[in-house]
C-alpha cells in the first residue's frame, strides 16, 4: 500500500512539472468531459434510460470529444512527435475541429 | 497487361510519362471492368435481374418518385399483406439514394436518363470505382510501382467480384464491394499517418457502407481484430490510438444514424469486440503515458494492478450484460458462420438459400483462377517485412478465407484481399525479374553479366577474395519467367471474360436456350406471366406465391403479395409453407383468412426447368412443421422407402397437397395417353390428374412455367367446394340414398 502512494506521487509530481501550459488547459477540459459523461452515466442509471437515443447522443458526444482531445493532446505534446511526422500541431488543430463538427452534426441529428 | 506496360516506363522514365502511363492504364482497366459486365445487357436487353434487386429497384423507383423524406419513411402495403411493411426501417437506403443522386445530378446535367438504366448500370460503374480503390489500398501495402495497377486490374475482372456486379444486378453489392475497400484504403492511411483527418473520412466512408449493406459488420469486427494484433505484437503506437479512436467514436455514431441499425452498435454481439477494443486502447494509452511518467519498478506494480483490475471487470461486464440480456447475443445469420450446422437444424429458412451453402474447392479456382494460389504467397510476402498494414492484409486474408469457406456469398469479400496480395506477388516477381540493373562492385567497377565479371576478376587478380553476387543477372530465366508470366495473366483475362460471359451473365427472369441451329430461343414465361398480372387483375388483388417470387411480383406485376425475398415474419412465410402443403380443405380457409385472390406456383416439368416448385417445396414443408408440427409432417411426404416422388407411388400427403395439385393440374392432357412424363424429375406421370375443388386455372404461360390458380368465391348456397363440385361434375349418386345421415341438432 505504501508503494501505491509512492506511484501516485510521482505520477502527481511528473506531471506538475512536466505538462505544458497548454496541455494542462486541454486536460481541464478532458476532466470536465469525463465529469459530465459520469454524470450523463448516472443520472441514465437513477432515472432510467427512456429516451435512449438522447442518452445515447449525449453519451457518445462526450466520449467522442473525449477520445478526439485526447488525440489533439497526443499529437501536439512533445514526446510524440516522432510518430507524427505528416501532422503538425496547427494540422492536428484544424483535423479536431473538422472531426468535432462530424461529431457534432451527428450527435444533433441522432438526439432528434 | 499493365505489367508488360512497367518496363516501357522505366525505359521512357520521366515522371510525367509514369503518371500520364498510369491514368491511361487505371482508364483502360475501368473501361474493361465495364464492358465486361456488359454481356447481358448486349446479349439479352437492359433489365434487372435475379429477385432482391427488383425490390431495390422498385424502392428507387419510388425514391425518385415521391422525394426523400416520404421514402425514408415510407410504409408499402403492398407486401407481407395484413402486416405490411415499414420500408424505411427495414432496408439499408445507400443503394437507392446513391442511384438516386446519380438520377437527379444527370437530369441536372440535361441529360435525362431512365432511372431504370441508371440502375442496371450501377454496378458495373461502381466496379471501375472498386478497381480504382483497391490500386489505392495496394499502393499503401508496398513501394513496387506495379502493385497498385495490378491489383487493379484482377479487381477489375476477377469473376469473384463480377458474379455480383453485373449490369442488371442492382443488389447492395453493387456498391458495397467499393465502399468496403475503399473504407480499407482509408483506414490504412489514417493508421500509417496517425490522422484524425483520415480517421474521420474512414468513419464517414464506413458509414456510407452501413447504409448499403449488412456486411458491414465485416468491418467492424475487422478493425478492432487488427487493432487487436497489432497490439499483441506489442505493436501499440499514438497512431493507432488516434486513428482507431477516432473512427469508433465518428463511425458508431455515423452507423447509429441509419435506422435499421438503430441502436445495434451498442446492443449486439457482432458490435462488441470494436467496443472491446475501443475501452483496451484508452486503458493502453493511459498505461502508456504513465510508463513514461515513473520509474520501472513502480510501473510494474502500477501495471498489474491496473491492468488486471480493468480487464477483469471489463470481461465479466460483457458477459454478465450478455447472459442479463441487455446484450443481445449474436443473430442467427451471423452465428451459423461458426457454428455451422446451426441453420440447417433451427433456422430452415436460412439454410434454405442456396448461397448460404459452403463451396467446394472447384469453387475458388473457377472464381479466382490463378490468383488462389498468389494469395499464399502474396500472404507470404506480407509476413516478410511485417509492418502494420501488413498485418492487416493477413488478419483480413485469414478471416476472409474462413468466412468464405463457410459461405458461397462471402466469396464476395474474399475477392479484394486475393487480388491485393495476388499483386504483391505477382509485381514482387516482376520486379525482380524485369530489373535491367546489373550489380556493382563495392569499388564501383562494374561488373553485370558473365562476360564483365569476368574481366573484373581478372583486373584484380585473386578470384576468391571477391564476393559472389547472389541473383539472376542473366537474360535467359528472366524472359523465362517473365514470359511465363504473362502467359499466366493472359490466361488469367481469358479465364475472366470466359467465366463471365458463360456462368455470370444470365438474367434469371428470361431463360435463354439454343435452338438446334444455334440461334438463340428466349422463354420469357416469367414476363408473360407478371404481365398477365399487371393487366388482367384487380389493383390490388392478393398473390400468394412462395416467398422467392415476392419481389419480382411487387416488381414486375405490381400486385400485392403475402410474403417476399425479405424474410422477416418467419410465421408469415409458414403460413404459406403450410397452404401450398396441405390438402385443400385447410388451404382454403388459409388463403380466404388472407385474402387471396391468386395464387402462383412455377413449375418446370413441361421444359426441365429445375428450379421450380416441386423442387422446393421439401423447403416449404420443413418451414411449415417448424411451426406446426402436428399438422405438417415432412415424413408424410416420403414413401414408405423414404423416396420422394411425384409419379403413381406418390404418397397420399403428396398427391392430396394444394401444390402437387397446382402444379401438375390438367398437366396429363398435354400429352398423347400414358406419355405424360415430368421432364424435371424425370418420371411418368398418371393419366388421371388432380381434381381442384377450390381454385380455377387463371393463366398458364407459354410453357408451363408459371401457373396462376384463382381462389374460388365461397358457394352460393353454402355447400363446401368438394361438394359443389363433385355435383357439377355430374357425380350426385343415380338412386337417392334413403337413409337418413348421421345428422347433428341444428343449433339457432
Amino acid at each position: 500500500a505504501a508503494n501505491w502512494d509512492e506511484v501516485l506521487q510521482n505520477i502527481c509530481q511528473y506531471y506538475m512539472k512536466e505538462t505544458p501550459q497548454r496541455t494542462k488547459l486541454v486536460d481541464v477540459f478532458l476532466v470536465f468531459l469525463a465529469a459530465v459523461g459520469a454524470l450523463q452515466f448516472v443520472y441514465c442509471i437513477l432515472a432510467g434510460n427512456y429516451p435512449f437515443n438522447a442518452f445515447l447522443s449525449g453519451f457518445c458526444a462526450t466520449v467522442g470529444q473525449f477520445v478526439l482531445t485526447v488525440s489533439l493532446r497526443i499529437q501536439t505534446s512533445e514526446a510524440n512527435k516522432s510518430d507524427f511526422p505528416a501532422v503538425s500541431p496547427e494540422r492536428a488543430f484544424a483535423d479536431f475541429i473538422v472531426c468535432s463538427l462530424i461529431l457534432h452534426f451527428f450527435c444533433i441529428n441522432f438526439i432528434n | 497487361m499493365t505489367g508488360d506496360s512497367q518496363p516501357l516506363a522505366a525505359g521512357v522514365n520521366s515522371q510525367s510519362t509514369r503518371l500520364l502511363l498510369r491514368v491511361v492504364i487505371l482508364s483502360l482497366i475501368a473501361a474493361a471492368a465495364v464492358a465486361s459486365r456488359l454481356f447481358s445487357v448486349i446479349r439479352f436487353e437492359s433489365i434487372i435481374h435475379e429477385f432482391d434487386p427488383w425490390f431495390n429497384f422498385r424502392a428507387t423507383k419510388y425514391l425518385v418518385a415521391n422525394g426523400f423524406y416520404k421514402f425514408w419513411d415510407w410504409f408499402d402495403d403492398r407486401t407481407w399483406h395484413p402486416l405490411g411493411r415499414v420500408t424505411g426501417g427495414t432496408l439499408y437506403p445507400g443503394l437507392m439514394v446513391t442511384s438516386g443522386v446519380i438520377y437527379h445530378a444527370l437530369r441536372a446535367l440535361t441529360i435525362p436518363v431512365d432511372i431504370r438504366n441508371i440502375c442496371v448500370l450501377l454496378a458495373p460503374a461502381f466496379s471501375g470505382l472498386t478497381a480504382y480503390a483497391s490500386y489505392l489500398l495496394t499502393n499503401e501495402m508496398t513501394t513496387s510501382p506495379s502493385a497498385g495497377l495490378l491489383a487493379a486490374a484482377f479487381m477489375g475482372i476477377a469473376p469473384g467480384y463480377i458474379s455480383r456486379s453485373v449490369a442488371g444486378s442492382y443488389d447492395n453489392e453493387a456498391i458495397a464491394i467499393f465502399l468496403l475497400v475503399f473504407t480499407f484504403y482509408l483506414w490504412i492511411k489514417a493508421l500509417k499517418l496517425g490522422s484524425m483527418l483520415w480517421g474521420a473520412l474512414c468513419a464517414l466512408f464506413y458509414g456510407y457502407m452501413v447504409a448499403s449493406w449488412g456486411g458491414y459488420a465485416f468491418i467492424t469486427c475487422l478493425l478492432p481484430l487488427h487493432a487487436f494484433v497489432l497490439i499483441c505484437m506489442g505493436r501499440y503506437s499514438t497512431r493507432l490510438y488516434v486513428s482507431y479512436t477516432t473512427w469508433y467514436a465518428l463511425g458508431t455514431l455515423a452507423s447509429m444514424q441509419i435506422p435499421f441499425v438503430g441502436f445495434l452498435p451498442v446492443k449486439t454481439s457482432e458490435h462488441m469486440p470494436a467496443l472491446g477494443i475501443f475501452g483496451f486502447l484508452q486503458l493502453i494509452g493511459f498505461i502508456q503515458y504513465v510508463r513514461s511518467a515513473i520509474s520501472g519498478r513502480q510501473f510494474q506494480t502500477f501495471l498489474a494492478t491496473v491492468l488486471i483490475g480493468t480487464f477483469g471487470i471489463g470481461l465479466l461486464g460483457l458477459v454478465a450484460l450478455t447472459s442479463l440480456g441487455y446484450i443481445a447475443p449474436w443473430s442467427g445469420r451471423f452465428y451459423s458462420l461458426w457454428d455451422t450446422g446451426y441453420a440447417k437444424i433451427h433456422i430452415p429458412i436460412i439454410a434454405s438459400v442456396s448461397e448460404h451453402q459452403p463451396p467446394a474447392w472447384p469453387a475458388f479456382f473457377f472464381d479466382l483462377n490463378m490468383l488462389i494460389w498468389l494469395f499464399p504467397a502474396g500472404i507470404y510476402l506480407c509476413y516478410q517485412d511485417l509492418r502494420d498494414e501488413h498485418v492487416f492484409v493477413i488478419v483480413y486474408g485469414l478471416f476472409g478465407s474462413y468466412f468464405a469457406g463457410v459461405m458461397v456469398r462471402l466469396m464476395l469479400t474474399l475477392t479484394p484481399i486475393v487480388c491485393v496480395a495476388g499483386a504483391i506477388a505477382v509485381s514482387h516477381l516482376l520486379d525482380t525479374y524485369l530489373s535491367t540493373k546489373k550489380p556493382t562492385n563495392p569499388e564501383g567497377a562494374p561488373a553485370a553479366s558473365e562476360a564483365t565479371s569476368k574481366k573484373a576478376a581478372k583486373s584484380t587478380g585473386l578470384r576468391g577474395s571477391e564476393k559472389p553476387k547472389v541473383g539472376i543477372f542473366s537474360l535467359v530465366p528472366k524472359t523465362g519467367v517473365v514470359a511465363s508470366l504473362t502467359i499466366y495473366l493472359l490466361m488469367f483475362v481469358t479465364h475472366c471474360t470466359w467465366v463471365t460471359s458463360n456462368a455470370y451473365s444470365s438474367p434469371s427472369v428470361v431463360l435463354a436456350s439454343r435452338m438446334p441451329d444455334g440461334s438463340q430461343h428466349i422463354i420469357d414465361d416469367y414476363r408473360e406471366a407478371y404481365q398477365w398480372l399487371r393487366q388482367n387483375t384487380k389493383e390490388d388483388a392478393k398473390i400468394m406465391s412462395w416467398w422467392d417470387y415476392g419481389y419480382q411480383i411487387g416488381g414486375m406485376a405490381d400486385r400485392p403479395t403475402l410474403v417476399d425475398n425479405n424474410t422477416w415474419n418467419n410465421t408469415h412465410i409458414a403460413t404459406v409453407g403450410k397452404a401450398m402443403s396441405s390438402r385443400e380443405e385447410v388451404s382454403y380457409p388459409i388463403m380466404r383468412q388472407h385474402e387471396v385472390d391468386y395464387v402462383l406456383v412455377v413449375f418446370g416439368g413441361l421444359l426441365g426447368y429445375s428450379g421450380d416448385d416441386i423442387n422446393k417445396f421439401l423447403w416449404m414443408v420443413r418451414i411449415a412443421e417448424g411451426i406446426w408440427p402436428d399438422e405438417v409432417k415432412e415424413r408424410d411426404f416420403f414413401t414408405a422407402r423414404g423416396e420422394y416422388r411425384v409419379d403413381s407411388e406418390a404418397t397420399d400427403t403428396m398427391k392430396n397437397s394444394l401444390m402437387y395439385k397446382m402444379s401438375y393440374y390438367n398437366y396429363a392432357s398435354m400429352f398423347p395417353p400414358g406419355q405424360a412424363a415430368d421432364r424435371v424429375r424425370g418420371v411418368r406421370l398418371p393419366d388421371q390428374g388432380p381434381v381442384l375443388n377450390t381454385l380455377e386455372e387463371a393463366f398458364t404461360s407459354e410453357n408451363w412455367i408459371i401457373r396462376i390458380y384463382k381462389v374460388k368465391d365461397l358457394d352460393n348456397v353454402g355447400r363446401d367446394h368438394a361438394a359443389a363440385a363433385a355435383f357439377e361434375r355430374g357425380q350426385k349418386k343415380k338412386k337417392a340414398a334413403k337413409k337418413r345421415g348421421a345428422r347433428v341438432l341444428r343449433v339457432d
